[in-house]
């Protein structure tokens, strides 16, 4: 009798190969666990994973659906990266004085074949005011901010303010004649801050005897432009909070805004 | 076609824009049953849709509305009147819900849900989306560079960015100090207050018109009509010299407004009494300083007493007068324009002494 050798069907070739790669010792010890198709391993895989642990592991239903957070939170912040990304490669080609920072724009636009990086950041940062605003506008219809969520609207309402100020510094950076005017006629509203505007109400009482204190190159105007009009001082200092001081301000909040969001109880539900 | 434009442009003015925005307003909460419908919420849309691609047609429309800085502009537009149709239409849906004896849709849906993937993956498909439109944007629409950066020359506008267009708008009302400095600080303080002024425990967590009907009626007001509304007219609408234009007028740098504003002071002492200002500017301008005093600090007691009884007895004594002074802050500005449009009024009070003008 011939022997007849029964062959276990064998899998696929990219399916053993999936599994010969999950195996190694290399990918268990990047991903502690298989993938998170049973409970488990979805409790797992919030745990483990830095990124995804912002996330509780389970949420209420109300708060997955698009209806309720039209995902605006989410997008900000996704946003927030993605201008994150885009501005650091900026920075690589970019100068920002007098003498270099126009001509840089100009050569990242003339030099670049198909480059759309300073359309991402500019077009991001426009989508990213929107998105803030329609993120705060759902949460108030939702009534989220009432207790327990009052601390965490106003993490967000200095997000709301630092999101603009992001937005207002790197509109100078270009030099362009669009840049330096609206800057101007934005920058000028600090002349007239009271008491410490050059021509704000009632600076004229900030004297010391009779020497009087705030002049155009000492009051809030100048602090802001570090000069007397929109120059060098001024690009430096709106570069250098661009690219470092706001953001940095901005990231801090979103780590305090995203633990609160959980500590207060996840996404908000009818009591 | 041209009949119908310039018939609108003949009759487009801040006043009429702005008289539309709050009278739009009034009829959506008036009417916000009837709003709800998706017939409302297509319609708008389609209208919107019909009014830009009427627009597009029109050369002076098209070069301000496909300005690139423009452009998102627009987009909020249609974003901004979506999400509040959209809102208030799941406030109704809630209601009658809560009408009919049973909880918000949202309590139904309490059950816990697995993060990954319910979450997880939405989240994915939401970045991927929002990716493909930010790259086709900018595939699309180069940014903008105009010529380097040039002091001595000024444009004709000047505009700060889109953003604060709705500040520079107010400029044409109040002097930098108010519109620049005080009022943006208390539209912030304003926000900020919100969660500790609102004291309705209804409505947390889920949709609904009814139940927070003044609330979200205020909020519409403040977010809606007076910060994005004057966005818009800030950016499509005032052209040179800060002129106002019709959506399909040329901007003629040389287009004259008639300016004969005038002080209450002189009102008073000059039209009234028939006398010469006074030299001191402090009785010269007494009238004026006593009727700001009268609205910021006796206005509110009146109300307290009389008209607003029922919230001072809600909110308490420090509730009340917080809420009613950020109120009063944010009414000072229909206030003021109205003062404008009837009464050619610049300035209540008047002491460029001191620059200190209201
Ligand atoms: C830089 C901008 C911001 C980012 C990246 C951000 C991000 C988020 C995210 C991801 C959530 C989770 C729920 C959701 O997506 O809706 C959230 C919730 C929340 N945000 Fe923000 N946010 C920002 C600005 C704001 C602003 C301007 C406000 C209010 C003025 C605000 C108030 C809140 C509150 C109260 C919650 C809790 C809502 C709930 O539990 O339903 N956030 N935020």
């Amino acid at each position: 009798m011939a022997d007849t050798k029964t062959i276990a069907p064998k899998d696929p070739a990219f399916v053993r190969a999936w599994d010969w790669l999950t195996e190694t010792q290399i990918w268990t010890s990047i991903f502690r666990h298989t993938a998170p198709i049973n409970d488990r391993n979805r409790v797992l895989v919030m745990l483990s994973n830095v990124f995804l642990h912002l996330h509780p592991v389970r949420l209420r239903k109300s708060g997955v659906r698009l209806r309720y957070t039209w995902c605006m939170g989410g997008l900000s912040f996704f946003l927030f990266l993605q201008l994150t990304f885009t501005g650091l490669l900026l920075m690589f080609y970019y100068r920002p004085t007098l003498e270099y920072a126009y001509t840089d724009i100009v050569s990242l636009r003339e030099h670049v074949p198909l480059g759309i990086m300073r359309e991402m950041h500019r077009w991001g940062a426009h989508a990213m005011v929107i998105t803030v605003w329609l993120h705060m506008f759902r949460v108030f219809m939702t009534g989220s901010y009432k207790p327990p969520r009052e601390f965490n609207w106003n993490v967000g309402v200095i997000m709301l303010v630092l999101t603009l100020l992001l937005s207002f510094t790197g509109y100078l950076l270009p030099w362009d004649q669009l840049a330096i005017w609206a800057i101007t006629v934005g920058s000028n509203m600090a002349r007239a801050a009271p008491l410490i505007g050059n021509e704000g109400p009632l600076s004229s009482l900030m004297v010391l005897g009779d020497v009087g204190l705030v002049h155009q190159a000492d009051d809030m105007r100048f602090v802001l432009l570090g000069g007397t009009f929109v120059g060098e001082g001024a690009l430096l200092r709106f570069y250098v909070l661009h690219c470092v001081g706001f953001p940095l301000v901005i990231g801090f909040l979103m780590a305090v805004h995203f633990w609160r969001v959980r500590k207060d109880g996840g996404i908000s539900g009818p009591l | 076609m041209d009949a119908i434009k310039s018939f609108i442009d003949a009759f487009a003015d801040p006043r009429l824009f702005f008289s539309l925005a709050v009278g739009s307003l009034a009829l959506v909460v008036w009417g916000h049953e009837a709003f709800a419908s998706k017939r409302w919420g297509w319609g708008l849309m389609a209208f919107l849709v019909a009014l830009f691609g009427f627009g597009l047609t029109d050369e002076n429309f098209n070069l301000i509305i496909t300005k690139p800085d423009n452009v998102p502009i627009v987009g909020l537009i249609f974003l901004l009147l979506f999400f509040t149709w959209y809102s208030v239409r799941q406030g109704v849906l809630n209601d009658r819900r809560i009408a009919a004896g049973k909880p918000p849709i949202e309590k139904d849906e309490e059950d816990r849900v697995w993060t990954w993937p319910d979450l997880v993956y939405t989240e994915l498909i939401a970045i991927v989306i929002c990716t493909i439109i930010i790259i086709v944007w900018s595939i699309a629409l180069e940014a903008p560079l105009e010529q380097p950066a040039n002091s001595a020359n000024t444009p004709n506008p000047s505009k700060a960015p889109w953003y604060f267009l709705g500040l520079q708008e107010m400029l044409v009302y109040f002097d930098p100090w108010l519109a620049g400095v005080v009022l943006p600080t208390l539209i912030i303080v304003g926000l900020m207050a919100i969660p500790y002024i609102d004291k309705n425990p209804k409505g947390n967590g889920y949709y609904t018109f009814k139940e927070r009907s003044v609330e979200i009626t205020l909020f519409l007001f403040g977010f809606v009509v007076l910060w994005s509304s004057l966005i818009v007219l800030g950016t499509f609408l005032r052209g040179p010299n800060w002129n106002f234009f019709g959506p399909f007028e040329y901007w003629d740098i040389h287009k004259l407004e008639a300016l004969t504003n005038v002080q209450l002071s002189e009102v008073i002492w000059v039209q009234l009494f028939a006398v010469a200002l006074p030299d001191s500017w402090f009785i010269r301008e007494i009238f004026g300083i006593l009727l700001v005093i009268g609205y910021i600090a006796v206005l509110p007691v009146v109300l307290a007493k009389k008209g607003l009884t029922k919230y001072y007895e809600k909110l308490g004594p420090v509730r009340y007068y917080v809420t009613v002074l950020l109120f009063l802050s944010m009414l000072s500005l229909p206030v003021k324009m109205l003062a404008r449009w009837l009464f050619n009024l610049k300035y209540i009070v008047s002491i460029p002494e001191l620059f200190f003008n209201i």
